[in-house]
Formats: C-alpha cells, structure tokens, sequence
C-alpha cells in the first residue's frame, strides 16, 4: 500500500510540475468571464447556463487531463527508460499501475473538487445579486447540492477514461492511446443506440453483436444526467448509486487487464 | 539578458498591433458581409445533433437559445426589410429537443413566434407546436396550456379554443385558481378587452422579467385602443374634411376638436389615414404591430 501511495503522490507531483492546475485558472476566468457576458444574451437564463457551462467544462477539461496524462502514464516511463530504475525499487508492476492510476485519478479529484468550488462559488454570487422574484422563475436554486450527483458521476466516468488510457498506454504508443481513449469516450456515448438495435434490425446474429457491443463498451451515456439536476429534476439515489457501481466494476477490469499486460512485458 | 526579452516582447507587441491596424484599415477599404447576416443552419436534425453533442446537449441547446435570441432580434430590429425570421423555429425546435425541459424556450420561443409581422414571423401555429412539444416533455406543467390559450386568444381571437386550453392549464397540478374563472368568462363573454387586461394582469405577475415585459406592452396596446375608441373615433367622425381634403390631425386641431396631436401609451404621435380617418399607431411605436380588434 505505501508503494502505492508513493508512485500515486509521485504522479500527482508531476502533474503539478507540467503545469496541469493552469486549467483552474482557465475555468474560473472562463465561468467569471461568462457571467458577465451571459446577462446580456440569454433572457434571464444565465444562471442555467453558468450551471450547464460549469458541469461540462468540469467534464472537459477532466476528459483532457485523463486522456493526455493518462496515456503517458506507463508509456512516458519506458519511452524515458526511467522504468528499470522504478521496477529495481521494492514496487512490484501491480503496485506501480495501481500507483500511476490512484495518481491520476488524485490529480483529477483535486481538479474536479477545486472546479465545482468555483461553480458554486461564482453561482452563489449570481444568486446574492438576483431579486427573489427572479429567482422565482429558476427550474431550481442557484446554487442546488443536487449537483453534486451530476458532478459525482461525472468524476466517475473520467475515473473510467482514466483507466482506459492506462489500459492502451501499457502496450500502445501515447499518440494511439489517445486516438483509442478518445474514439472509446464517443461510441460510449452512442452505446444507449446499441442496446435498442433489436428494435430496428432483424438479423439475430446482428443484434447479438449489438448486445455484445453494448455490454463490452463503457456506458458513458448512463453518466449523463447534467440536464436533469440544472432543471431540478430527480434523480434517483438508487440510479445514482447502480451507475457508480458499474463504473467501479469496470474501472476494476480494466486496472487488472492492465496489470496483467504489464506484467508480462518484457523491458530488456 | 533581461534587455532582450523586453525588446522581444516589444517588438512582438508591435507586429501584433500592426496585424489590428491592417485589419482595421482592410475591413474599412473591403467590407465583407457580417457572418450573422446570412440566415444558415449548418444542422438541422434535431436527432443527429443529439447525437453530435454527445453529452453536452444541455450546452449545445443554451448556444442554439442564444443564436434563436439574436436571429429574432436582429431580424426585428433590421431596417434593411430582410424580417424574415426563417431559422426562428428551426432553432428552438432545435434548442428544446436537445433541452426537452427549458421552459423558456418554449414560453419566450411561442411569444416570438406569434408576434405578427414584421414584429414576428406572426406563425402562431408554430408556437402552438413548440408549447405542445412542451407539454410532451412535462405534461403537468400549467403554463404551457396556459400559454397556448392566450395564443388562441390573442391572435386567433379563438375564445371557444383559449377556453378549452384554459379549462386544461386549470386542471394541471399547482395551476393558480384564476384559471377557471378565465375558462368560463372566455365562453360568456367571448374576446373582450376586460377579459384580455385580467389574462395580461395575471401575466404581469410572472416572474419572468420577459413575459413581465411582453404583458406589459399589450396592457399599452389595449389602453391605445381604448385611447382611440374613447377619445378620438367621436370628433373625427364629427369633424369630417371637406371634399377633396385628406382627413390630418392639422385639421382636427384646427377646428379645436382635439386639445393637441394625440400619441399613443409611449408618447409616440398617432397616425391618422388621410383617405379614412382611421387611427393606427407609428411604424417607429414599440407598441406596432397592435393586435387585431378587441371589443370593448
């Protein structure tokens, strides 16, 4: 466990290094910025769309983090050949994947956390200046907990893309990796078309395939549900809770398949 | 070391203020035509652009909202006579399939659309679809039943329909209790300018600062109306042109049937025609288009 928590803190220091905070300035002159703007464009409608701007850029600039951090992760040490000085320390190729991933998904945490901060901060003053009638007219509150859900199964989802650009940074060039993580990132988001295909398709071998497909892709589109918190509408814990765990799972399968890749790499 | 970097960032300063300066003098010498001028929509499927925007719909449709609001404004405050309003629905078929659940959109999007020309493209069948599109996505929700009564009401002057849909907003849970009594007087009453001041004065409760807006405008065009009816129609008619004279408010004055040129309920002067007598209000009033005759 101490090998892993130095390889992950080690990552996080790295990503430190290249200068991946940038983006938190970047967010918050970005939300800043469209507060002031938005007032004089949208017909009252600025607080939703801060709300809508905030979650997707909290998922976009995640997605670039996760795609091209994660896909240097065990590539940038051999490309270095700083991976025989690693794997001649006491960490085992298990322990160092577990490290690279927890660092990353820790880079990205603290990113995620300091970006929804801002959100809420720079909502919380658009709701301090608002007159209650025309927080009135708001779907929900300025500055709602619920969210936090959306935020959390977005947080989830990039723990998946992380994990994915691991899985092809183990035995694939950092430039296919991103190519492979990317293209995996939009058909997840098709992937809700795949699993209704029996109901425009006839061919049993065809929707079989289908079927398949849906279950091997990771269901992105599951992770989504940013529309319905900025309007205020429910979202059940339990729903919550099944997707988070079918993320774990299959962040799960993809950590181990990348451990056994690695470990039987052969560095000589 | 450090004199070089100034000199560097100096000199990168000053080739980039040359590029602005060049671009100034070029758009001056060489206007080109203003992106925004040119009515297109690259995508107009709303089933492929949910595709498209993956998971950021939400945002894809605040953008389409946006592009919906300057398309409507720039098109009503153009005075090249290019008030067309042809992507208007279009783009908030578009902004609501993406966003099933923004209320303005549907409300604000049925108030553009049935504004009569030029002030719109005057399609109230078309915000009828877009609220009826809302009320699939959120069946409960009173104002757009609301919202499609008042369409029929005020530019169909259908009031056994504005009924019906009243009679429906009034049935929808968390509905204001004023809806029935509206339903019923729409049927005794039919569409008189009373009934039409207590929809609008319940409006201009919403909190809404743009339906707030919206009602407020048609109280001003009703009070004009009354205006004209009650102080003008009379000495007109009693004060006629000779032959061959058109009807003007010089003539009026001059007669002293009028105690000075009448304006409308924003201080813009009235119109009168010279070959009927008719008053209407300026082309340049925000309160033009007027809405078709109310009785009183």
């Amino acid at each position: 466990m101490r090998a892993i928590s130095w390889v992950a803190v080690n990552v996080f220091k790295e990503s430190v290094r290249d200068r991946v905070p940038y983006n938190l300035a970047l967010f918050a002159v970005l939300l800043i910025g469209s507060s002031f703007l938005l007032g004089q464009l949208t017909a009252g409608q600025d607080v939703k769309i801060i709300k809508d701007l905030g979650l997707a850029a909290i998922s976009v600039f995640g997605l670039f983090i996760a795609i091209f951090i994660g896909i240097g992760l065990v590539s940038k040490e051999v490309e270095r050949r700083s991976i025989y000085s690693l794997l001649s320390k006491p960490i085992s190729r298990p322990q160092f994947i577990a490290g690279k991933y927890a660092g990353l998904v820790l880079t990205l945490a603290v990113n995620v956390a300091v970006m929804t901060l801002a959100l809420y901060l720079v909502l919380a003053y658009l709701t301090y200046v608002e007159p209650p009638t025309s927080r009135a007219a708001w779907d929900a509150p300025g500055t709602d907990p619920r969210m936090l859900k959306a935020i959390g199964l977005i947080f989830v989802e990039l723990m998946i893309i992380t994990a994915i650009a691991l899985f092809f940074s183990t035995f694939s060039t950092p430039m296919l990796s991103a190519a492979l993580t990317f293209g995996l990132f939009i058909v997840g988001h098709f992937n809700n078309d795949l699993k209704n295909f029996d109901k425009i398709m006839e061919s049993k071998p065809a929707i079989l395939l289908a079927r398949g497909a849906y279950h091997t892709v990771p269901d992105f589109s599951a992770f989504d549900v940013k529309t319905e918190v900025v309007h205020g509408l429910p979202v059940a814990a339990g729903y919550v809770a099944a997707t988070v765990g079918y993320g774990f799972a299959y962040i799960a399968a993809l950590v181990v398949l990348s451990v056994v890749i690695f470990s039987r790499r052969d560095f000589k | 070391m450090r004199r070089g970097r100034a000199g560097g960032i100096a000199l990168a300063l000053a080739a980039f203020a040359a590029a602005v300066a060049l671009q100034m003098a070029r758009d001056r010498a060489y206007p080109r035509e203003e992106l925004q001028n040119r009515a297109f929509l690259y995508v107009q499927s709303p089933a492929a652009l949910r595709r498209i925007a993956l998971s950021f719909d939400s945002l894809a449709a605040d953008i389409y909202w946006i592009r919906a609001l300057q398309h409507y404004g720039g098109d009503r405050l153009s005075t090249d006579g290019r008030q067309r309003y042809s992507l208007l629905y279009p783009m908030l078929d578009l902004t609501t399939s993406l966003d099933p659940y923004f209320k303005i959109a549907y409300r604000f999007g049925a108030i553009f659309l049935s504004e009569g020309y030029p002030g719109g493209p005057g399609r109230p069948d078309q915000a009828i679809a877009l609220l009826q599109k809302g009320i699939a996505a959120d069946p409960g929700n009173w104002e757009y039943y609301h919202d499609i009564a008042f369409v029929h009401y005020w530019q169909y002057r259908d009031t056994r329909a504005a009924a019906d849909w009243f009679r429906k907003a009034a049935m929808q849970p968390s509905a204001p209790e004023w809806l029935e009594p509206v339903a019923a007087s729409m049927l005794i009453q039919g569409g008189d300018r009373a009934s039409a001041r207590f929809i609008l004065q319940q409006i201009l409760k919403s909190p809404q600062a743009w339906v707030q807006r919206m009602a407020r405008r048609s109280l001003l065009q009703l009070d004009t109306l009354d205006f004209i009816d009650e102080k003008l129609k009379k000495p007109i008619a009693q004060n006629p042109p000779p032959p061959g004279v058109p009807y003007s408010w010089q003539w009026l004055l001059e007669r002293r049937a009028l105690p000075g040129y009448p304006t409308d309920q924003t201080g813009v002067p009235l119109e009168i025609d010279p070959a009927t007598g008719a008053v209407t209000v300026a082309r340049r009033s925000e309160l033009w288009p007027m809405p078709k005759q109310l009785a009183r």
